[in-house]
């Protein structure tokens, strides 16, 4: 087993690289020129000439990358072209706001995706099973910024009960949890009902029924366990959408995030954050992706066992 | 489904009853076909937009800006006095092309690459699978996100940078495809007669590649049409005034007090136009893979 876990960290080494690499090229080979949009058309051209020394931009792109490579690695994001920060500090400073929002709505989307699709799938075909399916299509189908906004509209100009924006008060992290999670939930309900449907089929579940076990303990030793290793992997898989829907999410609310950062930085042309806040959403998708792969394989001993031969 | 590589009758009988079939079993799912229907009537909408639309998508009107809904203008007017109801109908176009065109470059390069590493395994699938595996470590929306605000906002960037986001899904659909058809028979047959590997790929791997391809390419388009819009609302897709779905809500935004019907409405069709496009390649998903229909 840790073997396999320490593959998997090593696996994800030239991942990141590969990451940074993409993003550098991304940004450096856009048209603009950061020292001219910081300056503002004023400035000189001996100005502009000093900045661009001071940031480093008048070197090869293949210096540059090198530069920004080994700083990433000791730490150093550089600094905010806008704020003068670190960048680090400020990815720091506003990562709070985005992990509770995340693992909030990982975990609503977990608490009432995973019991809707068993709901779903021990009554198939009847109502309430159709409605299960229709709403986890709605759920999968309407675009989060839209809800964000009529849940707004509903919940605080209509009836006013809950703050529309901003952030610090429990109340502010309602409707953008709602919103969140929406998606996620609609993609767990479904897997669950799929995943449940294939394993209620299954020899084993049949063989627990003849040997007489109660259905509930059917349920829990035998169905659950192994309907739960796709739907793990699914809501691990898509996490990097949720991390996507974060982006979106903090701006309709307002909420002064990591993704309101990369906005409001690509707004700027403010590319060290940009790069720094991509990259950070890289490490913590590929860090939950390995997480994943590991409850995997603790979830299912054929995956262990081919580990631990191996 | 083994194609022999010459055209003769049977093979195009045996396609056409194929096709048949796929109906048969995709008429059944009402709901499919109602997501087919909606998606028919609103790429004619998009079409037929100039003599739908009651305005011009940019007609200022004389009347008060802002207003509800009314019998003039159905589904009221924005801050400019623009008829809600054309641009809404005009913006159908955008979405529709928009998405479209992103599926087809993310499914024309991913379906190459992963034809191609499918085919060849080895370094190069190891090569290229490892660049798909960076491309996937960054969320969808943020790597579209950084492409456009590093090349600009506007429609051309937009559909790169939403297409670009979608190449590793069909690159590693076609992979696994590719994999699993190119040890059979008929591909060494081809090889035997003395084919190209380029002919082997365009007329042996990708068509038994297709209907997983075309599965993903429709919920595709759902997602493409949905990223593009929340690009455009966050300022980062198509810029004002032009008729776009999401640029309207975010337009809208700021009058959401007095005048909901101008968030309400834009966000509506693009809930409509996703969700009849995900029940239709839900549908089809089931029609094209009876293994998975109980």
């Amino acid at each position: 087993m840790l073997r396999y876990i320490f593959r998997r960290i090593v696996f994800l080494i030239p991942v990141l690289i590969g990451v940074s690499i993409l993003i550098f090229a991304i940004i450096r080979l856009a048209p603009g020129d950061p020292a001219e949009t910081l300056l503002g058309p004023s400035a000189t051209a001996q100005d502009l000439q000093e900045l661009r020394e001071q940031l480093g931009l008048n070197k090869s792109l293949v210096t540059q990358y090198f530069t920004f490579l080994t700083n990433t690695l000791k730490g150093d994001f550089g600094r905010s072209i806008r704020t003068n920060n670190p960048v680090l500090e400020e990815l720091l400073d506003r990562f709070e706001p985005s992990l509770i929002l995340a693992l909030l709505s990982m975990t609503l989307a977990v608490a009432v995706g995973i019991p809707l699709g068993i709901l779903a799938a021990l009554r198939q075909n009847t109502w309430m099973d159709t409605l299960c399916n229709l709403a986890a299509l709605l759920g999968f189908s309407l675009p989060g910024f839209w809800l964000g906004l009529m849940l707004m509209l509903l919940f605080s100009i209509m009836i006013p009960i809950l703050p529309s924006s901003g952030y610090g008060a429990w109340q502010q992290l309602i409707m953008p949890t709602l919103v969140l999670s929406t998606n996620t939930m609609a993609v767990i309900a479904r897997m669950t009902r799929s995943s449940m449907l294939e394993v209620v089929r299954q020899d084993y579940v049949r063989t627990a029924k003849a040997k007489g076990l109660s259905g509930r303990l059917i349920l829990v030793r035998h169905i659950l366990s192994n309907v739960l290793i796709p739907v793990v992997t699914v809501a691990g898989l898509h996490f990097g959408h949720m991390l996507g829907g974060v982006v979106i999410t903090e701006t309709v609310f307002s909420i002064p995030g990591v993704g309101r950062l990369i906005i409001d930085a690509i707004r700027f042309q403010d590319y060290p954050v940009v790069q720094g806040g991509i990259l950070f959403f890289a490490f913590c998708l590929s860090l939950v992706n390995l997480g994943v792969d590991l409850i995997y394989a603790l979830l299912d001993p054929r995956i262990k066992a081919q580990y631990r031969a191996g | 489904m083994p194609a022999s590589t010459t055209p003769t009758p049977a093979k195009k009988d045996k396609r056409q009853s194929k096709i048949g079939e796929i109906w048969r079993r995709l008429k059944v799912n009402k709901g499919a076909v109602a997501g087919l229907v909606v998606i028919l009537l609103l790429t004619a909408m998009a079409v037929f937009a100039p003599y739908l639309a009651p305005y011009g998508p940019n007609k200022m009107s004389a009347g008060p800006r802002l207003s509800a809904p009314s019998m003039k203008h159905p589904l009221g007017t924005d801050s400019f006095g623009r008829d809600q109801l054309s641009r809404i109908i005009y913006g159908a176009r955008i979405s529709l092309y928009v998405g479209f065109i992103a599926v087809g470059i993310g499914a024309v390069f991913g379906g190459f690459i992963g034809a191609v590493v499918g085919y060849y395994g080895g370094k190069v699938d190891n090569i290229l699978m490892r660049m798909m595996d960076v491309l996937l470590a960054v969320p969808q929306i943020i790597l579209a996100i950084a492409i456009v605000g590093a090349l600009g906002a506007n429609l051309v960037n937009l559909m790169i940078a939403v297409g670009v986001s979608q190449i590793p899904r069909y690159a590693r659909i076609v992979r696994a495809s590719a994999l699993s058809v190119r040890g059979q028979e008929f591909v060494e047959a081809a090889k035997a007669i003395g084919a190209s590997d380029l002919r082997i790929i365009m007329e042996n791997i990708l068509p038994n590649c297709m209907a997983p391809i075309i599965v993903q390419s429709t919920l595709g388009v759902a997602s493409a049409i949905l990223s593009a819009a929340a690009l455009s609302f966050l300022g980062l897709g198509i810029q004002p005034p032009a008729a776009e779905w999401g640029s309207m809500l975010s337009l809208g935004r700021q009058y959401m007090r007095n005048a909901p019907h101008l968030t309400f409405y834009p966000g509506l069709s693009i809930a409509v136009v996703v969700l009849a496009l995900n029940i239709f390649g839900d549908g089809l998903r089931d029609a094209l893979d009876p293994k998975l229909r109980q």
